[in-house]
């Protein structure tokens, strides 16, 4: 050996694999403004569309008159649902087994509803356009509160659901209902509340929120009438998806549709469901010929396409007086708009809510949801959340601060006594899923002693002794958050989408110069793919990242997968590239064992290739097995060196954390100022711990965003009152909070890296940690419960509400 | 609509388009002269993600008409890079510090950064969040985009960076 020989160490660090804090591949492109975005497509001939949209929240559509509109110069088309009809497109099903209306057909049921369609051969054209075109309504009685929608005067929403008894999840019980949805043994949870030594009920809301990604949705379709074919760029989270349901209600051969998700500006969740502009830019390319492109404003982004949560949550528990719960019981009423356009697996009508008992030890647990139709605009999608987990989350977090307040005891004390044990996992909870690891105790006794809980409950008592003196005018809540995540969608057995199981995939095909390509079934909105797929493939198979493409978005080259939401991709597709670099490294043995004229089992393998066990200076290198793949196999094998791996999860992922907020109010003015934010996930094994931090800062901040202030709001008249920028709570760099960040390592047992996800962990985990910090604030002055979000209004008029200023 | 002629330099580069007398100078960079770098987020001047230098200032571009730039100087995220193609300091910052995530905020952001640092070459942590307070990014929470203007800062200066302990 000379002194050039790479050590074990520098050859490790060649690969840049998992547990490499590897820097992004894409910020390359990024920080020269050379990514590519839908809306930096431009092609030749290019139309603009733009909506003509509803400025009521229920009206009839007596008329649509365009006549004016078709003489602004540079409109080509006005599409109507009249246009729509002759292609049988004025209606289009959801996700979650409903249909909804492309343009407003006969009526129109939330503000800002898509009315009219206008293409012309400018964007600056098409807003001419939409100005001229005079509709004439009818304004109807809306349904905005959703307590009141199942009144027995409400009004009817929805009209083509006249007779229809039965929805896509069971039986309706009135005009306005959507579904019920029920888990658990009733008979048992009430039996164990009439046992109870102490129970604590109260009505928790989340309120009604958007993921707002700084990229709006966008598409851009383009028909070839002589091929029949039609390509649509789009700011898709699973474009496969998209694909499929293209074929399915557009009629088009699926082979002939090209799906392609450049560079996404952030996602969130936004950009998952199928929505009126991709369906009317489509049409609109087929009419005209012409490629045409549909780029939403923020002011459309916020108010039409896919707001989350609206979940009004009451919650009880069941305990024995030294704190032992016994019992869960959790009505959901589910706002869910004009339509059920929730993204959600299809058999799953309220997500994986069910993972509302959370990190806790309950015998026994009952949930039902009613999903009900009011006059705001659909969606429920899954904001930086596996499907409503960030609604169980917050529902079961914030009930036991509530329950711990009841009893006396302290929320972490109270936790810790409830906890599932690290010796119960594999856990199965009384709401029907079986928890893969967890080590609770260990990560929340982290948390408590990092930041020196026992230390800031007693600094808390000194101020509140010093508030009930007179001496100060602040107070000080600490927010504990413990959450359990369930994410991975999903095995086939219980996940689909539209009938389609949801795996996901990887081709990885390797190059005779050691060089390759991996293309995954996932999307990546920003969270960092090109690079850490890459460190899977180097880990597994011994290549450098560096020399390893990895290429997603394009239907027609990437392998069939359900893309990127959910913190799915990790799960999901990251098990699929390890199952695919495995059975590259299978068939990579057996080409090293021919080369070394050994049998295969005499090799082991080692960093970056085999060697023969017991003649460590016998050794074949990754790379030059790829180029005896391409020129000298063993008889009977098939050149090349290439695999595709189709992964459906035996089981879903279950992240979690300890999470705290300290945060200090002055009850004055209602200000807050957060002083300190800890946060400790478990995400199994951490493939690069540099991009883990950058998400679990990203959604913190969204976290904060929502507790602290961001809502999408209604007036009574169904106006939506925080449409723009302006009113809707965006974090500056002023506002946000500074992060700390930690970690344990507890593997998924079934994963085959081991890994869990943790994209929207700190979104989870985070909103309970700031509501739970105001609550616990204001908790000695007599309050129970306080409604998200928490403003500094809200916070001013809680402290008025609680008498602070009498 | 009558249209107008406008001449600027963009990038060092002159430059010349005939524009509408509403046409906003977001979509003469991004359109006319296909520099597709600068973004459009919010369209209210809020976001910042098409934020511009002009004669020195850093300017939201889409709320400002092209017109209104007749004859100023603009650099845009393609003018950032170092005359040899190399990333600059602040660009090398963002990789480094891991200051971006989708890239959509980046360009205004980066933008913002650079003449904040002209304006004030050693910023502390609170005049760099006060300085690129009118950028909004979805998906960092801002810290490493702190990191990486006082990466830039130290690169500038020349002078060793130390991350600061959490």
């Amino acid at each position: 050996m000379n002194d050039m020989t790479p050590t074990r160490e520098q050859r490790e660090a060649k690969l840049e694999g998992m547990g490499c804090k590897r820097k992004r591949v894409e910020d390359i492109r990024f920080t020269q403004g050379k990514g590519n975005y839908v809306d930096d497509l431009k092609l030749p001939g290019m139309l603009h569309g733009d909506f003509v949209r509803s400025p009521h929240s229920h009206a009839r559509v007596k008329k649509i008159d365009d006549t004016e509109a078709l003489k602004v110069p540079g409109v080509l088309a006005v599409i109507t649902a009249e246009t729509l009809k002759t292609v049988n497109l004025a209606w289009m099903p959801t996700l979650a087994g409903d249909v909804q209306m492309v343009l407003a057909d006969g009526k129109v049921l939330f503000q800002n509803q898509e009315v009219a369609f206008v293409v012309a051969t400018d964007r600056y054209a098409a807003d001419d356009g939409i100005n001229k075109v005079v509709v004439e309504y009818e304004p109807l009685p809306v349904v905005i509160d959703p307590f009141k929608a199942m009144d027995k005067d409400a009004p009817v929403l929805r009209e083509d659901l006249a007779g229809k008894t039965t929805g896509a999840h069971g039986p309706r019980k009135h005009h306005n209902h959507i579904f019920e949805w029920t888990v658990g043994d009733k008979d048992l949870t009430d039996a164990a509340f009439r046992k109870a030594e102490v129970t604590i009920k109260e009505m928790i809301s989340y309120h009604r929120t958007h993921p707002s990604p700084l990229e709006t949705c966008q598409c851009v379709c383009s028909f070839d009438k002589i091929k029949g074919e039609l390509s649509i760029w789009g700011t898709f989270q699973a474009p496969h998806v998209i694909r499929t349901v293209v074929a399915l209600i557009a009629k088009i051969p699926e082979h002939k549709i090209h799906v392609i998700s450049p560079d996404i500006g952030g996602g969130f969740g936004n950009k998952v469901g199928a929505y009126p502009g991709y369906i009317c830019v489509a049409v609109a390319s087929i009419v005209t010929g012409k490629p045409v492109k549909w780029v939403e404003d923020r002011i459309e982004n916020l108010t039409a396409t896919s707001f989350a949560r609206d979940y009004h949550m009451t919650t009880e528990i069941a305990s024995t007086k030294e704190g032992k719960v016994t019992g869960l019981r959790v009505h959901v009423l589910a706002d869910h708009g004009a339509f059920d356009a929730c993204a959600d697996p299809s058999k799953w009508p309220a997500g994986f809510f069910n993972i509302v008992t959370g990190s806790y030890d309950f015998p026994t647990a009952h949930l039902s949801v009613d999903g009900i139709y009011t006059n705001k605009a659909p969606g429920g999608v899954a904001y930086r959340c596996s499907f409503r987990v960030t609604e169980a989350a917050y529902c079961i977090e914030r009930a036991m601060d509530i329950l711990a307040q009841k009893l006396g005891m302290d929320p972490a004390e109270l936790r810790l006594k409830n906890f599932i044990k690290a010796e119960q996992f594999p856990y199965h909870s009384a709401l029907g899923w079986e928890y893969d690891s967890g080590d609770y105790h260990t990560a929340m006794r982290k948390m408590m002693e990092t930041v020196d809980y026992a230390g800031l409950r007693k600094e808390q008592a000194a101020l509140r002794a010093a508030f009930k003196r007179g001496e100060t005018r602040e107070i000080m809540g600490l927010g504990v958050s413990f959450f359990t995540e369930i994410v991975g969608a999903g095995p086939s057995k219980n996940c689909d989408i539209l009938g389609i199981a949801m795996f996901d995939s990887c081709e990885i095909r390797l190059h005779p110069t050691g060089a390759g390509i991996a293309r995954v079934g996932s999307k990546s909105q920003g969270q960092g793919h090109e690079t850490t797929w890459a460190q899977i493939i180097a880990t597994e198979i011994g290549i450098p990242a560096d020399d390893i493409m990895v290429e997603e978005g394009n239907t027609d080259t990437a392998p069939y997968g359900l893309g990127t939401y959910g913190s799915r991709s990790t799960p999901v597709a990251g098990a699929a590239i390890a199952m695919a670099a495995r059975k590259i490294k299978a068939k990579a043995q057996m080409i090293a064992a021919y080369k070394l004229e050994v049998h295969e089992d005499d090799l082991e393998w080692d960093i970056d290739g085999f060697r023969v066990k017991g003649l460590p200076e016998k050794t074949m290198s990754m790379k030059d097995i790829c180029w005896a793949a391409y020129n000298s196999v063993p008889p009977g094998m098939e050149p090349g060196l290439e695999a595709v791996s189709y992964y459906d999860p035996p089981n879903m992922t279950y992240p979690f954390g300890a999470y705290i907020c300290v945060m200090n109010i002055d009850v004055d003015t209602g200000v807050y100022k957060v002083r300190r934010f800890y946060a400790l996930d478990d995400c199994g094994t951490r493939i690069n711990p540099m991009i883990i931090e950058g998400q679990v800062h990203g959604g913190l901040t969204e976290a904060f965003a929502i507790a602290m202030g961001q809502e999408i709001r209604y007036d009574a008249d169904g106006n939506v009152v925080t449409g723009s920028f302006m009113d809707f709570f965006m974090p500056t760099a002023v506002e946000t909070p500074h992060w700390e960040t930690d970690f344990t390592v507890t593997p998924s047992p079934h994963h085959p890296i081991g890994a869990k996800g943790v994209g929207e962990s700190p979104n989870v985990g985070g909103v309970p940690a700031f509501s739970n910090a105001v609550n616990d604030a204001f908790s000695f002055l007599g309050s129970t419960h306080i409604q998200m979000p928490h403003d500094y209004w809200r916070n001013w008029k809680a402290a008025k509400d609680l008498g602070v200023f009498a | 609509m009558a249209k107008t002629h406008v001449t600027m330099k963009v990038n060092g580069t002159e430059v010349e388009g005939l524009v509408e007398p509403r046409t906003l100078l977001v979509h003469f960079i991004r359109e006319n002269l296909s520099l597709t770098g600068t973004h459009i987020g919010c369209e209210t001047t809020h976001c910042g993600a098409c934020t511009v230098d002009i004669d020195g200032m850093s300017v939201k571009s889409c709320t400002m008409f092209a017109v209104q730039a007749q004859g100023s100087d603009i650099t845009t995220i393609e003018g950032v890079a170092n005359a040899d193609g190399s990333l600059s300091a602040l660009q090398e910052g963002f990789r480094m510090m891991h200051g971006l995530q989708c890239g959509f905020c980046t360009p205004g952001m980066i933008l913002r950064a650079q003449r904040l640092l002209k304006e004030n070459p050693s910023p502390s942590e609170e005049e760099i969040r006060m300085g690129i307070s009118g950028n909004i990014c979805r998906c960092t929470g801002y810290q490493n985009i702190v990191k990486a203007i006082q990466y830039a800062a130290a690169k500038i200066n020349g002078v060793e960076f130390r991350e600061a302990a959490e």
